[in-house]
Parts: C-alpha cells; structure tokens; sequence
C-alpha cells in the first residue's frame, strides 16, 4: 500500500467517516515505459555523499539499477556517452508557488493565498495550481524533477501543500507525486501580522500569530476528541448489534418484543459535523502532514519547536530560514530542515540578518539537513549556482563542502523534509531514474542541464529545442520562440 | 547638453573632493595579474597595475615600485575594473518593507487628473553612504552603481545619479544624472490606466516646459520641474524602463523628437528590435536572466536577448531586480556568457559599458592610465559564481572586506565550530 492509501486509511478509520472519501484527488500520473538506460563514463554525484569517475549509470523499468565502472550495455539499452559531463539525481525544489502565482503573473492567476482568514488548513494548494505555468518547462531546464507547491504566508496556516512531478499535464492529477504525504504550510513573522493587521484584524503582532496557531490547535484537539469519542460509541453500537444480532438468531422465536426493544434505545450515533480546517490540522498532530513552516528569524523558529512539542506535532523543515546558522546545533539535533536561499536577505526587517554562510554553516553540525530552496520562479531554474556560491563563501572561512556533499542540499536533504527519501533523492539501487546529466560541474555559473530524465523518460534534451516542453500558454505567442 | 552638466555639478553633484583618504597619497603596485581592461586592449598576462593619488598611474611589465609603496603579488589572478550594481535604490532604501527607511519614491498623492510631475525630485540627495548594504555589496566588487528612483504616485519618477561606494559622504559622480521615466503597464497605472497615456502626457509637460506663461491650474509642471526638464530636452540622459517591443520602438522615437539621450532600462523585449535599437545608438539595461512572460509586456523574454542585443550591436550592461542584491550583477553577466554572449562582453556590460552610459566612460569602468583606480582581485574567473573577492580597491584605497554579514558570520561560526569541535 502507497503511503497516500496508507494515510487515507488512517484518516478514515481514525475519523470514522465513510470510505468514499478514502483518496480525494487521486494521482492519475503513471511512469512511461522506457526502454533501459545507459549513461556512460560521466562524473557521478550519487546524491548519498558520494562522487564517481568515469562511472555509468543504469536504469531499468524508470529505476535506478546500479551505478559503477564499466557496467555492461544490456540487450536494446539506450546509451548516452557523458564523457566529460556529471550526473546528478534529479533536483528538488520544497518550495516554489509555480502553478499558484503563475506567469504571467495577472490577476486571473493569483491563486496562492487565500488571504481572507489567517487559518485557512481547509485550503489545498492543487485546487490552484495551473499547469501551463511557463515556469515549470524553465524549471525542468534547470533540472528540477521534484517540486513541492505550497500557498504563500498571507496566513498563520496557508493550507496544505502538494508534491509535483515536473511533467506535461492538463491537470495536476497528471503531475501529483504517486505516494507524497501532504504538507501543511504554516508562517512566523511579518507576512501574517501585516496581512491582518493592517485590516485591523488579528493576528496584529507576533504575540498574536502565536496565539492563532495555539488556538488553532486547541480546536483541533477538541475535534478529535469528539471523533474519538463517536468513534468508540459507534464500535460499540456496532459491537451491541452484533450481540443483539447472535441473540436475535438466538430468541428467535421472542422475535416480535426484543425487535421494539432494539430499536427504542440503540440507534447509531450521530458523527460529528465535518471541519476540514480542524481535519488537517488533526492528522497532522498524527502524523500524516508534514509541516512546512515559513520562519525567518531564529527566536520565532525557537518558539515554534516549543508550540510544536505541546500539540504533539513535528515540524519538518523551516522554510526562509535565513537565521537558521544562528541555531544550527538545535535544529540538526531536532531532526528538523532548514530550507535557505543562498543570499537573499535584507528586503524586510526579518529578513536583515541573512549571511551568505548560511547553508553550509547550517549544515556543518552533524545530523544536519540544509536545503536550497527558491520561492522563485527565477531562482528555482538556478538552484545549483545558489548551492555553488555558498561553497565558495564556506570555503573562505574553512568550510570544504564537496561537490558530493554540496548535493544532497538539491537532493537527498529536501527528499527528507517530504519524506520522500526512499523514492526520490539519490542515484540508489531501486529509486526513480530522476536525473540531470550536467555539461560540467553543476556548482558553476556556467552549467546547463543537457538532458533532465524523469522516471528514466527524458523530459529535456537542450541539444533539440524544437522538441522541449512548451505550456499551451506558450503557443502561438510572438517572440517566444527563442535560440539564436 | 554642456548648459545642464554645469548646472547639474554645481546643482546636485558638488565636487567630488578626492582628499578624504589619507591613504591615496601612497602608491600601490599590483604585480603579475591578468588584467581585464574592459577596453579595446582586451585581457593583458602577467601585468603590473600601479596606483598612486588614486588612480591608475601606469599598465605595464615589470613596473618599477618607489620606496614605501605597498606592493601586492596578484599570482595570475584577475585584476578588473570596479564593478556596476546596477540601477538600484542602494543607500536610499535600507530595508524595501520598511516605509521609514525608504526614500525612492516621491507620492505627492495627487489625483490623476491632475498630476504633479516632479522631475526636479533628485532621489541621489538622499544618499546615505553608511548604510548596511554598502559595505555587503563593495566587498563583492561593486565599486558603484545608479540610484534609480522607484515611480511613485507618476510615471515621472525623477532624477538618479551614480555614486561611488567607498562611503564618502560626497558619493555622487559628477556629471551622470539621468531622468527616469516609467513606462509600460507599470506606467499606466500611474497615467490614467492606458500606456498611451503616458506618451500623451509627456507631451503636455514638454509642452508646458516650453511655454513663457506661468503655470496654470491642472498643469503637470511646477517652474522648477519646467526648469529641470528643459535641461533634459536638450540631450540629457533619459532612463525608460520598459520591456514591451512596441512600446520601445516609440519611446526611442519619441526621445529623438524630443532631444533626449535615451537609455531603455528592462528592455526584456528588445532583442525583438535589436536592429532598431542599434540603428538609433540607444543603450539597454537588462536582467539577463529574464526568461518568463511576467506579464503581458514580457512574453518575449529569453535568456538569448543579452547575446542577441550584442551580435546586432547594441550597447548592452546589466542590472538585477533588488537593491540588497546589488552584488549580484556579476552572477547576471555569467549567466549571459552561458547562453551566448561573448565573455569579454559580458565584462564590459558590469564595467566599461555602464560607465558610458552614464557619461563616466573617461573616469571609470576600465583599466588604463588616468582612470580612478577603483579595481577588484579575484580569486579566480570574474564572472564565476564560486569565485569572491579577494580585494577591492576604491579610488585607490583599498577597502575593508568587512561588513554586517561577515560579523554576523563570525560570532555565529565561532560558537557552531565550538560546540561540534570536529
């Protein structure tokens, strides 16, 4: 069973609503078949830390076979010869609004924050998202398999994420990670206090975004308990029919006065009346959500672990974490990710303090998880340069993180944070033939994606323009059709 | 032209006394770099770059040092001019979100039938060298750049200027003040709703700066503004920023109607009239990396247009979207280099070619004999994103490679290496 059946099964025998709503807005995405796949004498980045010469990579049946020197051409294998070039696994982006704040960026697609209510968990990111969104063919140019597609920070809880695949659809079905749990996207600081506040609403200040969270879960709290509580009525009605039931078969021929009686003082209990905003937030106090929180600013993702530890719930990775260096020992013992532009800062006063170290700084600590994330339409066709310029900025202060380490901060670590690390991440035996054959080192501004593979089908091919993916949006537009 | 240059430096720039740095008087000897002269002399091996009262004395081999000169073995590396940041709001806007630290842009709150233009606002006397972001962004090798004041409540955004980063209170570069026009749909917003609008409307204020009479009621124009104007109309320096290929095409017509030197700033269309543009001699500011229709002016946008600006011959320099990320016009530049454009191009369009522009040509922006000696040595290939600074020079000083960030990054990493201690 998928970890998607999995957690809808929880959800409804958890909360005891009926099994038609067992999966909502099921994936329709399916792997092509492709024939195997060798490519051959590349520089190999596994993703998992390591970093091969002259290696081959295998595919077979959209998976990742095996990875290592001179493998042998199976029978109807596709080669491609990547002397000189360098393989990664395919790139995850945790947080991007492409879809959702399209382009072109019109009021007719501004879809990403439903700003009329600070708690709006009954919100789903997919329901917005538009797949003729140029910025996912750019995207994929920029290597980038994996996107996570979050609401914007207008709210405390913005509602839940959705984990794509960056291919061609007509409808995000079509592009919906087979499996991917949902996120929750939830955010600190300014952006809710300003949102609401300047409407003279709460939350107005940070001490009120704290107490809309907490209240929220409280709620939440109280919603499982009136669940739990029909749902132990209802297995005992069910247990109490079922005796009755035997007895009935029993007394038969008392048949006509045990009927009344049954009926008088044993019918079903009533389920409580659906919230899908406390629906949310209770399966993530179970565990079935994953929380990605916007936080810029170290005390505020200090307190959040706090709110965290007292409703129960994990969160997953701070999202804009730009003073995460200044807790980097807590968070890699928490377990939780930091999500980090390379440079960005000082556009908003909690924004002031972001260092151009604060990846690898953040990653130093062992147990760490740092993660290059954009928030941009741009940045997210560049997240190697990002990973590449703070390379250089740790190494100025006696940092030496590897090409092989650096990596896992566009792989490996942002396939953590959506729990997606058996399937996606690194050039393992078994997981999706995702990757990026590179023209030369990825951490260099002058890299380009040549060929972008998903579940082992390729999906870009710079050396056939003709042939890339173009949005319908795209069609018959003046001026786009680009190449010199 | 020469009328407005003479009113503008004793108006706006003041002089730009070259004596606050007691450091200048001492001679610098950069030995044995690869130096990128942004001229016509192209890359010049193992060279000798000698710097005394703050500008480049001699370009040459095996350069004699006199007694107390502070000599520096540049080992091969690459030695380029000081490098643009672009049109920004830098020492003007400290903090984008913060109204109070912010002083772009002028919202006089007029309704819009009855706008008051103020070209004579001059955002560059807001300058404040001591802000945060100056030191961030000179310690990656941005030695200037054009304040660019934001549009606010008009499509007559007002005057900008360049300014040196060395953090002189006298920043401002004599002689570079631009006008800067907003155009486009972010201009007709601000006209009325319609883009044709705003053409409509800087005819009534040349008109108006034209007239003998004094203004009247619904005029666009106070005296000064007339005043300011005038000096434009007669072959000043006028940034549009626009991007749509059709609304180009008639500013460029309309600016040599009109006299002004124009400057297209966005541009995302432009290599669409790249003919057109060469044809005229008028310049592009671009964001290389635009590649997305973010609106309706922008749906030709590619990563190809540096390049193809470039081939047509277009006078092209680079500029990004945000003021803290000033520093990160060299990151553009390469950027471009990996979808075409020439490489020693790509150089000019941070360094010599913005200097131009901004009628700086003969003071900055290249390596030669008699330019200010603002110079960068790099650890490696200029326009490559994992290389950094290793020092920068501002008319011949050389600059602390220090700012907020590297203090924050200090306190902080002394106590991450401290408590893993591996």
């Amino acid at each position: 069973m998928n970890i998607l059946a999995r957690t809808a099964l929880l959800l409804t025998t958890a909360l005891g609503v009926s099994a038609s709503m067992a999966e909502s807005f099921p994936s329709t995405y399916r792997a092509p078949s492709t024939p195997p796949l060798l490519i051959q004498g590349a520089t190999v980045l596994t993703g998992s830390g390591e970093r091969l010469d002259t290696a081959d990579v295998l595919i077979v049946d959209g998976k990742i076979q095996s990875v290592g020197k001179n493998l042998p051409v199976p029978s109807g294998a596709r080669t491609i010869n990547a002397q000189g070039r360098w393989v990664t696994p395919g790139l995850i982006d945790i947080h991007s609004h492409l879809g959702v704040y399209a382009s072109p960026a019109v009021s007719g697609l501004n879809d990403g924050n439903e700003a009329t209510s600070p708690v709006t968990s009954n919100v789903w990111a997919e329901h917005s998202v538009w797949p003729q969104d140029p910025g996912f063919e750019t995207a994929l140019e920029g290597g980038v398999t994996t996107l996570q597609i979050l609401p914007g920070s207008a709210n405390l809880i913005g509602g839940r994420s959705v984990v794509l695949k960056n291919v061609q659809a007509v409808s995000y079905q079509g592009m919906k990670f087979p499996g991917a749990a949902y996120g929750l996207k939830m955010a600190c600081g300014e952006n809710p206090k300003r949102v609401y506040g300047e409407n003279h609403q709460a939350p107005s200040t940070r001490m009120g975004n704290v107490a809309g969270y907490r209240q929220a879960f409280a709620d939440a709290q109280d919603y499982q308990v009136s669940w739990d509580k029909y749902n132990r009525e209802l297995a005992e009605y069910n247990k109490k029919k079922t005796e009755a039931g035997s007895a009935d078969a029993k007394k038969s021929k008392d048949k006509d006065k045990d009927k009344d009686k049954g009926d008088k003082d044993s019918g079903p209990p009533s389920p409580p009346k659906r919230d899908l905003k406390l629906e949310t937030l209770a399966e993530v106090m179970k565990g079935n959500i994953r929380v990605h929180m916007h936080c810029y600013r170290a005390d505020e993702m200090d307190t959040m672990l706090d709110v965290a530890d007292e409703f129960g719930f994990k969160i997953v990775a701070f999202h804009h974490a730009v003073e995460a260096y200044k807790i980097a020992d807590r968070l890699a013992e928490k377990g939780v990710c930091a999500a980090m532009w390379a440079d960005w800062w000082g556009f908003k006063m909690e924004a002031f303090d972001g260092i151009q170290e604060n990846l690898a700084m953040v990653d130093y600590p062992e147990h760490s998880c740092a993660i290059v994330h954009s928030d941009s339409q741009d940045g997210i066709q560049r997240l190697n340069q990002e990973a590449a310029k703070s390379i250089a900025h740790a190494q100025r202060i006696g940092i030496a993180v590897p090409p092989e380490r650096a990596i896992r901060w566009l792989t490996l670590n942002p396939a953590k944070s959506l729990g997606l690390e058996d399937k996606i991440g690194t050039l393992e035996t078994g997981k999706a033939g995702d990757l990026v054959i590179w023209n030369r080192n990825p951490f260099s501004v002058y890299a380009l994606a040549d060929q972008v593979f998903i579940d082992g089908a390729l999906a870009f091919d710079r050396a056939h323009p003709a042939a890339k993916p173009r949005s319908d949006f795209s069609l018959g537009q003046s001026g786009t059709e680009g190449g010199l | 032209m020469k009328a407005m240059q003479s009113s503008l430096l004793s108006a706006w720039a003041g002089i730009a006394l070259m004596l606050s740095h007691g450091a200048m008087a001492q001679e610098i000897l950069i030995r044995g770099a690869t130096v990128h002269t942004a001229s016509a002399k192209g890359v010049l091996k193992n060279t000798d770059v000698l710097i005394r009262d703050g500008a480049v004395a001699a370009v040459g081999s095996a350069l004699p040092a006199s007694a107390g000169a502070t000599v520096i073995d540049a080992k091969g590396r690459d030695l380029t001019p000081g490098m643009f940041g672009g049109l920004n709001t830098l020492g003007i806007d400290e903090i984008g979100a913060e109204s109070s630290t912010v002083d772009s842009s002028l919202n006089l709150k007029s309704p819009s039938w009855d706008q008051q233009w103020r070209p004579e606002f001059d955002a560059s006397t807001s300058f404040n060298p001591h802000s945060v972001i100056v030191p961030v962004t000179r310690m990656e090798g941005i030695t200037w750049a054009v304040l660019n004041p934001a549009s606010g409540d008009s499509i007559m955004a007002g005057q900008g200027a360049a300014v040196t980063l060395d953090g002189r209170y006298d920043a401002v570069l004599r002689g570079t003040h631009a006008l800067f026009v907003q155009m486009g749909n972010g201009g007709a917003r601000l006209a009325g709703g319609t883009r044709a609008a705003e053409f409509m409307l800087l005819e009534q204020a040349i008109r108006e700066s034209r007239a003998q009479t004094a203004p009247g009621s619904g005029a666009l124009l106070h005296t000064a503004g007339r005043e300011t104007l005038a000096r434009y109309l007669a072959g000043g320096r006028v940034v549009f920023q626009v991007d749509r290929a059709a609304d180009i095409l008639q500013v460029v017509a309309f600016a040599q109607r009109n006299g002004m030197k124009a400057i297209i700033a966005g541009g995302d269309e432009a290599w669409e009239v790249a003919k057109e543009l060469a044809k005229a001699d008028v310049p592009v500011i671009l964001d290389p990396i635009d590649d997305l229709p973010a609106d309706f002016d922008h749906l030709g946008s590619t990563l190809d247009n540096a390049a193809r600006l470039h081939k047509a011959g277009v006078r092209i320099a680079f500029s990004g979207p945000e003021t803290p990320q000033a520093r990160l016009t060299r990151q553009l530049a390469g950027n471009a280099v990996a979808h075409g454009l020439p490489q020693e191009a790509a150089l000019a369009a941070i360094t010599s070619a913005p200097a131009e522009m901004f009628g700086l040509g003969a003071t900055r922006g290249h390596i030669a004999v008699g330019q200010v000696a603002d110079l960068v040595l790099w650890s490696g290939d200029p326009l490559e994103v994992t290389t950094l600074a290793d020092q920068v020079w501002i008319a011949g000083s050389a600059v602390e490679m220090r700012s907020r960030q590297t203090e924050l990054r200090d306190r902080y990493w002394d106590k991450i290496k401290a408590h893993q201690a591996r």
